[in-house]
């Protein structure tokens, strides 16, 4: 005997239901296992009085946007562009994303 | 009631063999759905749970930081300074004062910039330094090993390095460079009692901003910055970037709309047909809606579901390969973090509503002009 067709879209629905619910579970358990660092996190921000993220380091208005001098958009000179690839879509230098050949793997080490 | 579940049944029964007489068509249709569900929820996700850990971890940062400007300008606390404000007395409420000390220091080994902090709360030993953990990364510094620094005076200055930061904390710690009070006047040529800014604990927080305002007018020179203001920035800064995200989507968006639409509404001859005949052989107007009903529901729904779980996986699972370099930016010295997922119900409730029920609307109105002609005519046309 062959499968309905309602038979087998309900069993799909009712996968992608467990599915949805299980992303819940499964968000839970991983915000219980990094509560202890988030407590962290917060710790040394309250330790040491710190008001800003290091998302983005290359300024001292990006890298504390919350501390930077009002318009400082503008800061160098009034009419000064953004100069710095925060604030844009730039794509980063390629230093930063290629990377070397691991020599120490290969070349043996002199005595 | 078995009755009832026995017609629906046979009703997606129906518009299940129906839409597998064009199955082509309506896969492709099932798949660009759940990728535009999978692109926008990924962005939702990314950038709530983004959201949340600033706030969870700002949240604990000064209530009140005072900076002195000077022509616009950020400069530095002068030694009376701190007294003026003991003395002035609008200062009721307020737990700590605390004069910080931190700057900046680009190191063109790396070309980057570090923040040099003498923290109050931490005891460094002269001529040592606690590095953040990129700053160990991409000086490779070990405990016990020596670094110099060449100050802005040209002296160069050399440090044992003490410890690292963990790892754990390098969202906010991921460029701190930690050294003594001593150390840091030195390096910068700090003038003694000059402080880098003001930062206040107030024990109520219904005070912060009698504080900041009182303040504001005892010293017309300082500009207080409040947790709030803080909290508020970065809220903004990951806001504008989501919006950035959805508005390079939009096009996309757009025209999954113009296509869903193509195919909801526009009801081929055939489709046109089978209504025609559906009706001439005693199914009622009613019938026909709850057919195409269940089939704009089982399509929609699927395609949500599978489209959310597959960004829940993508983002939280993988650490979102496609939109992290839009969404976090990027810098010299990144922070490596893992996000703690956080799903905001309201935000799956607006996607949910969003990509759903325009669907449903679409695939419905015209089926209902198509299912109240006359079956003749409908057979005819």
């Amino acid at each position: 005997m062959s499968v309905r067709p309602s038979t087998l879209a309900f069993a799909i629905i009712g996968l992608a239901i467990a599915g949805f619910a299980a992303i819940f579970l499964d968000a839970a358990g991983l915000r219980a296992r990094g509560a202890a660092e988030l407590a962290a996190r917060g710790a040394l921000a309250a330790r040491l009085g710190l008001t800003d993220l290091a998302l983005f380091t290359e300024a001292r208005y990006t890298r504390h946007p919350s501390q930077a001098d009002l318009h400082s958009a503008f800061q160098d000179h009034p009419v000064a562009l953004e100069h710095f690839p925060t604030g844009s879509l730039l794509p980063p230098p390629a230093s930063l994303v290629s990377h070397h050949e691991r020599l120490d793997r290969k070349a043996a080490s002199p005595d | 009631m078995n009755a009832w579940i026995e017609k629906q049944r046979h009703l997606i029964d129906f518009t299940l063999a129906s839409l597998a007489r064009r199955r082509t068509k309506n896969l492709g249709l099932l798949l660009v759905y759940t990728l535009l569900v999978f692109v926008l929820a990924s962005v939702a996700l990314y950038t709530h749970a983004l959201r949340q850990e600033a706030a969870q971890v700002l949240k604990h940062s000064p209530e009140i930081v005072l900076q002195r400007m000077v022509a616009g300008r950020h400069d530095l606390i002068p030694p009376g300074y701190l007294e003026k404000i003991g003395q002035k007395g609008p200062l009721r409420g307020v737990q700590k004062i605390e004069g910080r000390l931190w700057g900046y220091y680009y190191d063109p080994v790396v070309k980057a910039n570090y923040t040099f902090m003498a923290p109050a709360a931490e005891a460094v030993q002269p001529g040592t330094l606690v590095a953040g953990p990129a700053v160990a990364r991409s000086r490779g510094l070990a405990v016990g090993n020596t670094i110099s620094f060449r100050a802005y005076s040209g002296k160069l200055f050399s440090f044992t390095v003490a410890g690292t930061l963990p790892h754990a904390s390098e969202l906010v710690s991921a460029d701190l460079v930690l050294m003594s009070e001593q150390d840091f006047r030195a390096f910068f040529e700090f003038p003694a009692g000059h402080h880098t800014d003001i930062a206040l604990s107030v024990a109520n927080p219904l005070e912060v901003r009698n504080v900041a305002a009182k303040l504001a007018a005892a010293l017309p020179d300082s500009r207080p910055i409040l947790r709030e203001e803080v909290l508020r920035t970065y809220a903004s800064v990951f806001d504008w970037r989501e919006g950035l995200m959805l508005a390079l989507l939009s096009a996309a968006i757009f025209a999954f709309a113009i296509l869903a639409w193509e195919k909801a509404s526009g009801l081929s001859a055939e489709e046109k047909r089978e209504i025609g005949i559906l009706k001439a052989i005693g199914w009622e107007t009613g019938d026909v809606i709850k057919m195409k009903l269940w089939e704009g529901g089982l399509v929609s729904l699927t395609a949500f579901l599978a489209g959310f779980v597959a960004a829940y996986v993508q983002v939280f699972r993988f650490g979102a390969p496609l939109f992290e370099p839009v969404l976090k930016g990027w810098a010299v010295l990144y922070p490596r973090f893992e996000l703690v997922p956080a799903i905001d119900g309201l935000q799956v409730a607006t996607l949910f509503f969003f990509t759903v029920f325009p669907y449903m609307a679409a695939v419905l109105v015209p089926i209902w002009r198509a299912a109240i002609t006359d079956p003749d005519s409908a057979m005819r046309s």
